[in-house]
C-alpha cells in the first residue's frame, strides 16, 4: 500500500502519534456505554454511523458497516473490519481494527471504568504502529463535517447520545 | 463543571507549553516533559508534576504505563467537548444569519 496516503489530516507534514489515547467522561453506566460500542442499535446514532456486528469472543470477528452516504462515495459494504483478542464485558475490549480505505492493521483497547454515581469513564487506546495513514486520520484535526473528525468526534458523539438519548447533530446514520 | 477545569488548565503558560509538546510527540515521560519546557524558564520538577496533575485533571493528559514509565498522551476530547459546545454554536448562529440575509436579498 505504498501509494496510499491520508485521507482527512491537516496540511502539516507533522507525523502522527503511533499511539494515540483518548478520553471521555459519560454520565451513564458502564454496561450501557459497553452496550452502545458493540450494537448495532446504538452504532447507527454516533459517530460516522453503520451497523456494528461483533463476535464477543476472542477470535471473534468485528465489523463496521457502510451507510448509504458512504455507499454513495463508493466504499463498499463493510468500512471496518477487525478480530476480537480480549474481552471482558462491561470493561475492557481489545480488538484489531482495519479501516477499508487504507488496509493497515491497527489495534483499539477499549476500557471502561464505571464510578459512584453511575459516571463512566471511556478511555480508547489506539495503536497504530506502522499505519501512520490510519493515525493521521483517526486523530481527529481535520473537519468533522468532512469525516476529519477522528475519535475525538465519534467519543463527543457517543457522550451526547448516552447522557440526552438523542444523536450530536451531523452523526450517525 | 468539566469545561471550568479545562479552562483553567487552558488558562496558563506552561501548561499550553505542555500541551504543544505533546502535540509534536505524544507519550512522553515526566522527565522528558520537564526538557520540553525548561528552555521557557525556570521550572522544578516539582512545577512541572503540579501543572501535570491539573492537566490530567482537566482530563487533556491522560496517563498510560508503559512497561516501567508513566507516559503522558495528550486527550483532545475535552477541547472537543467545548468546541461543540461552544464554538459550533457562534459558528451556526453566523451560518443562520448569512441565510436569513440570502433570503431576505432574493425576496426583495
Amino acid at each position: 500500500m505504498t501509494t496510499d496516503t491520508a485521507t482527512m489530516h491537516d496540511a502539516t507534514d507533522r507525523q502522527a502519534p503511533d499511539i494515540q489515547v483518548f478520553r471521555v467522561y459519560i454520565q451513564s453506566p458502564a454496561q450501557r456505554v459497553w452496550d452502545a460500542i458493540t450494537s448495532p442499535e446504538f452504532s447507527v446514532k454516533y459517530g460516522y454511523g453503520g451497523e456494528v456486528h461483533v463476535d464477543l469472543t476472542p477470535g471473534g470477528d468485528y465489523r463496521n458497516d457502510t451507510t448509504d452516504e458512504m455507499k454513495a462515495m463508493g466504499m463498499g459494504d463493510i468500512a471496518v473490519t477487525g478480530r476480537i483478542l480480549e474481552v471482558d464485558p462491561p470493561h475492557r475490549l481489545v480488538q484489531t481494527w482495519v479501516a477499508a480505505w487504507h488496509g493497515e492493521e491497527t489495534t483499539l483497547t477499549w476500557d471502561l471504568k464505571e464510578y459512584d454515581g453511575g459516571l463512566t469513564s471511556l478511555t480508547l487506546t489506539h495503536d497504530c504502529t506502522g499505519a501512520q495513514n490510519t493515525a493521521k486520520d483517526v486523530e481527529g484535526t481535520g473537519d468533522a463535517a468532512q469525516g476529519g473528525g477522528g475519535w475525538p468526534w465519534v467519543l463527543a458523539s457517543i457522550k451526547t447520545l448516552l447522557e440526552t438519548g438523542k444523536p450530536m447533530v451531523g452523526a450517525g446514520a | 463543571m468539566q469545561d471550568d477545569l479545562v479552562f483553567k488548565a487552558l488558562a496558563d503558560p506552561t501548561r499550553r507549553l505542555l500541551l504543544d509538546a505533546l502535540f509534536e510527540a505524544d507519550g512522553q515521560s515526566q522527565s522528558e516533559l520537564e526538557s520540553a519546557v525548561q528552555p521557557h524558564g525556570e521550572m522544578s520538577r516539582f512545577g512541572v508534576a503540579k501543572h501535570l496533575k491539573l492537566l490530567e485533571e482537566a482530563g487533556l493528559v491522560v496517563r498510560r504505563k508503559q512497561g516501567r514509565v508513566q507516559l503522558h498522551y495528550l486527550n483532545p476530547v475535552p477541547i472537543r467537548l467545548i468546541h461543540d459546545r461552544w464554538i459550533d454554536k457562534y459558528t451556526e448562529h453566523h451560518t443562520m444569519a448569512l441565510a436569513a440575509l440570502k433570503r431576505q436579498l432574493e425576496e426583495s
